[in-house]
């Protein structure tokens, strides 16, 4: 997300400012910084990141924070341990293929999960609003000890507040968690090098457009549900793959959430100062999900998945994990969609359907619909 | 998907680039006016499939970079105001004032809504009968039928609640603006597809005609794009210079006249101001005078609103591709995407966003590594948010 990179360009520009304001005298148009909160600073772009490097990481930093990773592997007594934590505040509550509970579950599992761990133990703390049915919550609490029972993790602690009417929306979830890291690996977003594979394990926006066809009151032929799913069984299957004396064949993996399979490679790329190359051909989207982008006008490779993974691979097991890959049910779709180069750094390029080629910015804010 | 992939097919569009070489003798510049066209080609990557000296400009056809400064100013004032649900197009959101965005504006209480169709600000004005209902009214004549569509309902159905702002801007006028541009490049035009699915496009004769200019209308797939170079590349070579038509499985010579109706019964031509090119006479629509009670321009106190441009902003030339984004001084440090000061930074698409996020560290000499990665040709959209 944030990283050094970063940092230096911010550095860069307040120097070009400095340099530039006597010749040019200040601007007719006030250029604005924003004073409060807008919906953009969550989106998981390029305004969440910069809350990131301007408030979270000066007041917090520390070297296990500033890897920025989506976990953070602490050492206890020798023990490798991977600890993490997400707050849920999707609405509506229930929407096709799942709702908040589950997503808390599954959300804060993958996290860890991104590391090679194995999930362990959650904590929940929920901010409910005055009104909730308490059959709904009850619906959400069932639907979390379902997922939790399937991803094999124990919630062992919580905490429950009450706001006013109007001070929420329904419900708030945050879960914390904490995994084992087992296993021999070393897989952090910095980790990318020239000619490894990226691997993407299946079909991208379904999540995204599940939430927003239910919110627009859209109807497509047959429902497109979210791929909401816990994945720590894929990547162990991953991890699994024989890789001939290779060690630490997984280098990077993330789920491709908030900003989608766009903005996430783009994260990858600037923490490992790596260019990358991706083939819209091979990358997989429904045809139902296709659909919807061209209706509200969006791109699926900026929007969110909550059930799949991208993964980049040392290029002579690529083949192989894929193959592990495929024969995992959260996997089938999986494929190789693109490769590591050292060419420009920092940025992600693909080429298109047509045989053009195309850069993949981050997400800025929110995905917005277009006039035309 | 079928009626997509057609239109998105590799070999095709590989063939209709050979033919293009077979045909081409010399450099040409095109370019497409149509914003939707402009996100088609950045999207796509369709520039980096032309030939070596057929090079696109991004015309001004995206409404949201030519709505003027002063004009969402205006919109802002109202959508600050507490009576007020202020409706718009997606893409309007982010697009800068002089004080703040829309989003801005939500954020401190506003109540800013997108909605995608201006139609459903009657359901929200009959759900919200003490409140004012806004649309803000911008775009082509492609946006005109569904906004006059708005007046003509409120006013049958006696929704007294909502209004409209109006900022609407029509193609021919901008088109002879840039021709008759003494540093106009422009040899061919790329027409816009959907707003002569509107309003045909007979209305182009003149133009091409009076300036010697090929104007091919065309869609917005790949495939149709490309087609619309070659047919463009064709009558450049052959010494022709008429209107044409790419998109003829959408629309014919007469356009849809029930909607050209509509649009005559609610709205009238005016003079309008375009961001960054300043006024063109004859350039816009506004509502006639019998719709004047849907007119926010009168329901709100903002005609005193008056804002000037910054002087500094070259986003106007941008947008006639005159200028390339380094040629601003502002560029990277008083103007950046976060804090853009002209549409064309505003964009992750746009000219100066592109080149902000893909060139600024380069050298005037290294710029070569930009042009591989981002051609000129492709650095001058002029589409505001696409994603």
């Amino acid at each position: 997300m944030a990283s050094a990179e970063n940092a230096a360009r911010g550095e860069g520009r307040k120097h070009e400012t400095a340099a530039a304001s006597p010749l040019f005298g200040s601007c007719p148009i006030p250029i604005f910084e924003h004073k409060q909160i807008v919906l953009g600073h969550g989106s998981g772009g390029k305004l969440t990141a910069e809350l990131i490097e301007k408030i979270f990481l000066p007041a917090f930093h520390n070297p296990t924070l500033d890897k920025l990773d989506d976990q953070a592997i602490v050492t206890l007594n020798g023990a490798r341990l991977a600890f993490t934590t997400d707050s849920f505040v999707v609405t509506p509550i229930f929407f096709p293929g799942g709702d908040i509970g589950r997503l808390a579950v599954h959300g804060t599992v993958n996290d860890l999960a991104m590391s090679g761990a194995r999930p362990l133990y959650l904590a929940a703390a929920f901010i409910l609003e005055e009104g909730l049915p308490v059959d709904d919550l009850r619906r959400v609490v069932e639907s979390m000890r379902a997922a939790a029972e399937d991803a094999g993790v124990q919630f062992v602690t919580g905490d429950t507040k009450v706001v006013n009417r109007g001070k929420g929306d329904k419900i708030f979830i945050t879960t914390t968690g904490i995994g084992a890291v087992e296993r021999d690996v070393n897989i952090s977003a910095n980790r990318a090098r020239p000619g490894d594979k990226i691997i993407l394990s299946g079909t991208i926006g379904d999540h995204g457009i599940a939430i927003m066809s239910q919110r627009e009151n859209l109807e497509f032929e047959g429902p497109i549900e979210s791929d909401c799913a816990s994945l720590h069984g894929l990547v162990a299957a991953m991890l699994d793959t024989p890789a001939d004396g290779t060690a630490n064949f997984v280098h990077c993996l993330r789920d491709p959430t908030r900003g989608g399979t766009a903005t996430t490679l783009n994260e990858i790329a600037k923490a490992s100062d790596v260019g990358m190359f991706l083939y819209e051909n091979r990358i997989p989207v429904r045809e139902s999900v296709r659909g919807a982008c061209e209706v509200l006008g969006l791109d699926p490779l900026y929007v969110a998945n909550e059930g799949k993974l991208l993964a980049v691979v040392a290029p002579e097991v690529a083949e192989a994990v894929l193959e592990q890959m495929r024969e995992h049910a959260l996997g089938k779709d999986s494929a190789i969609i693109g490769e590591v180069v050292a060419d420009h750094p920092g940025m992600v390029l693909m080429k298109t359907g047509i045989g053009g080629t195309r850069v993949l910015d981050v997400m800025f804010g929110e995905q917005l619909p277009r006039i035309c | 998907m079928k009626y997509l992939d057609e239109y998105r097919d590799g070999d095709v569009a590989a063939r209709i680039v050979a033919g293009m070489r077979r045909i081409q003798t010399r450099p040409w510049v095109l370019m497409e006016v149509c914003g939707g066209q402009t996100h088609s080609i950045v999207k796509n990557g369709i520039d980096h499939l032309l030939p070596q000296g057929v090079e696109l400009v991004h015309g001004p056809g995206c409404p949201v970079c030519v709505t003027p400064l002063e004009m969402i100013d205006k919109a802002h004032a109202i959508a600050r105001r507490q009576d007020v649900i202020f409706c718009s197009f997606g893409d309007m959101l982010r697009v800068p004032g002089s004080d703040g965005d829309l989003f801005t504006i939500k954020s401190q209480g506003g109540d800013v809504r997108i909605v995608y169709s201006p139609l459903d600000c009657l359901k929200i004005a009959r759900a919200n009968p003490d409140k004012q209902v806004v649309f803000f009214a911008i775009g082509f004549e492609t946006t005109a039928p569904a906004n006059a569509m708005l007046a003509w309902r409120a006013r049958e159905e006696q929704v007294n609640n909502v209004s409209l702002l109006v900022s609407h801007v029509l193609v021919p006028p901008a088109l002879v603006a840039i021709l008759q541009s003494p540093d106009n490049r422009v040899q061919g035009f790329l027409g816009p597809g959907h707003v002569c699915a509107v309003m045909g496009y007979s209305e182009y004769d003149p133009i091409s005609a009076r300036f010697h200019v090929p104007i091919v209308v065309t869609g917005f797939e790949p495939i149709d794009i490309l087609h619309g170079v070659l047919m463009t590349l064709q009558q450049l070579e052959d010494g022709r210079a008429t209107v044409e038509n790419q998109y003829s499985r959408i629309l014919d010579r007469a356009g849809n006249l029930p909607a050209q109706k509509l649009i005559g019964k609610v709205f009238e031509v005016t003079d309008r101001k375009w961001r960054g090119i300043g006024s063109i006479p004859q350039s816009g629509y506004r509502l006639r005078a019998e719709f004047a009670r849907y007119d926010a321009e009168n329901i709100f106190d903002v005609a005193e609103i008056a804002t000037l441009e910054p002087e500094i902003c070259i986003s106007g030339e941008i947008l006639r591709g005159i200028k390339k984004p380094h040629d601003c001084p502002a560029f990277g440090t008083q103007c950046s995407p976060q804090h853009p000061m002209g549409a064309t930074m505003v964009s992750a698409e746009g000219a100066c966003a592109a080149y902000y996020a893909y060139g600024r560290h380069l050298s005037p000499q290294g710029i070569d590594m930009l042009h591989r990665i981002a051609p000129a040709s492709s650095a001058a959209p002029v589409h505001v948010e696409s994603r």
